[in-house]
């Protein structure tokens, strides 16, 4: 009896000793795993089909996009740098388990945001997506202009994008310039985390190659950059869209091969307790038959 | 032999800097239009004779090398003259038409419908609804829409007609 006590105090101090996991422990832990495999299977799935949807739709969406932004990039609009008042839109969405989509974004905002803050300018920041909010809540939340919910449950359509923007319009914030930071996809494995321009309509104005365009007056202007505005907002939603389907599949497909092996390690492991299991019975049985 | 040849060197470049008259730009035969609607595109860096398109400062053709300009779309119909002169009508309902100095046109519009898919009946049924309630709404935003919905109605019908 002592020397069983003794061994109890012992234990603590030479460190972990790993009990040897009962066949119990082991089927609860296989059957687990394979729901979970079972699950991300599923969502993989789903997440294929409404990557299709999504690529599909984006086709014409680019080329609205790219048709939306041509001008500013043939007149050569650029931004005069002693402006002060920024804004930042991050376009990703509500929902996870998509890799490293919405924390991409989040970064990327957050080093634009620190080089303006550091040249003095003001900052403001519109999260599209909730999960952009939770990651920058802790350390920006005193620059958040809007916050969106409900994104990247359905496609997004054009009434979203214009929403957003009237939103921000309506805000009263006059900013000077202003960049969307978004997901651009480029294959069903990679995207790239993009940044696209705003310009205000005092700076496309004062712009100097605006003088080639003929017959403009401040209402016109007005109208085509609030039409312009929700046409970038358009395109990077769905460009968002499709990078984070693919990403979900993708993330998705890599689980399910993770459970898949742990699923066949654990088998075997099963087995050979089982083995052990029974040959320890035996082998009890046997000396026990000896001792009689 | 030597001091002439110096002396021609000498004269010739004189001589190559007479001067001339700009070249008429490259691009002048060609417009590179683009015709797109967020979910639908029409037409895609296509090489096309003349756009007619209605704005809000009235309707205007569009021809290779027109002078670059931005304007804002109203309701009503945009034609486009191919270059075998067969012509297309689309019945738009907002947008934006920009047109570059290099001859590239970018026609945006909200939504986009070729003629066809437009029931006249229909439309004037809107039209006589919209009128309706233009009597009874007194909100500055319901008042806007109505009129936004007359005129759309309106644009609709003189196209089908």
């Amino acid at each position: 009896m002592f020397a069983r006590s003794s061994v109890a105090v012992f234990l603590p101090q030479c460190g972990q000793v790993r009990n040897m996991a009962t066949l119990k422990d082991i089927t609860i832990r296989l059957k687990s795993i394979k729901n979970i495999q079972k699950i991300t299977k599923s969502m993989k799935m789903v997440a294929a089909a409404k990557y299709a949807r999504a690529e599909k739709s984006l086709k014409p969406a680019r080329v609205y996009g790219t048709g939306a932004l041509a001008l500013y990039e043939k007149a050569d609009i650029k931004a005069p740098e002693d402006k002060n008042k920024h804004l930042i839109i991050g376009v990703s969405s509500d929902r996870g388990l998509c890799g490293a989509i919405h924390s991409n974004v989040a970064k990327a905002m957050k080093s634009e945001l620190s080089k303006l803050t550091g040249s003095g300018k003001e900052v403001m920041l519109v999260n599209v997506g909730d999960k952009l909010r939770g990651l920058l809540h802790r350390t920006h939340s005193k620059h958040f202009l809007i916050n969106c919910k409900e994104v990247g449950r359905k496609p997004p359509t054009f009434t979203d994008a214009s929403l957003i923007a009237t939103e921000l319009l309506n805000s009263g914030y006059e900013f000077d310039q202003g960049t969307i930071v978004y997901n651009r996809f480029r294959s069903v494995i990679s995207y790239k985390t993009d940044e696209k321009p705003l310009f205000s309509m005092d700076t496309v104005a004062n712009s100097e190659n605006i003088g080639i365009y003929d017959d403009i007056d401040a209402d016109v202007l007005r109208n085509y950059q609030e039409f312009a505005l929700v046409n970038i907002i358009y395109y990077s939603l769905k460009e968002s869209t499709t990078s984070e389907q693919s990403a979900r599949m993708t993330a998705m497909d890599s689980a399910s091969k993770n459970a898949s092996e742990m699923i066949d390690k654990l088998t075997l492991t099963f087995n050979r307790t089982r083995q052990a299991v029974i040959t320890k019975e035996l082998i009890e049985i046997i000396s026990g038959a000896a001792a009689l | 032999m030597f001091a002439a040849r110096f002396a021609l060197r000498r004269v010739l470049p004189a001589v190559r800097q007479a001067r001339w008259y700009a070249d008429p730009p490259a691009t002048a035969s060609q417009m590179s239009f683009t015709f797109a609607s967020p979910t639908e595109v029409f037409f895609k860096d296509a090489s096309v004779k003349q756009v007619d398109v209605p704005t809000l400062t009235g309707a205007f053709g569009i021809l290779p090398s027109h002078v670059p300009t931005l304007q804002v779309l109203r309701p009503g119909v945009v034609t486009v003259f191919s270059e075998d002169g067969s012509s297309t009508k689309y019945f738009v309902s907002s947008g934006s038409v920009t047109v570059n100095a290099d001859s590239s046109v970018q026609l945006l519009a909200e939504e986009a419908v070729t003629l066809d898919n437009l029931d006249l009946a229909t439309a004037k049924a809107n039209l006589e609804k919209a009128q309706a309630d233009l009597g009874t709404v007194s909100d500055e935003a319901a008042r806007a829409e109505v009129l936004i919905s007359i005129e759309a109605n309106e644009a609709i019908v003189k196209a089908l007609e």
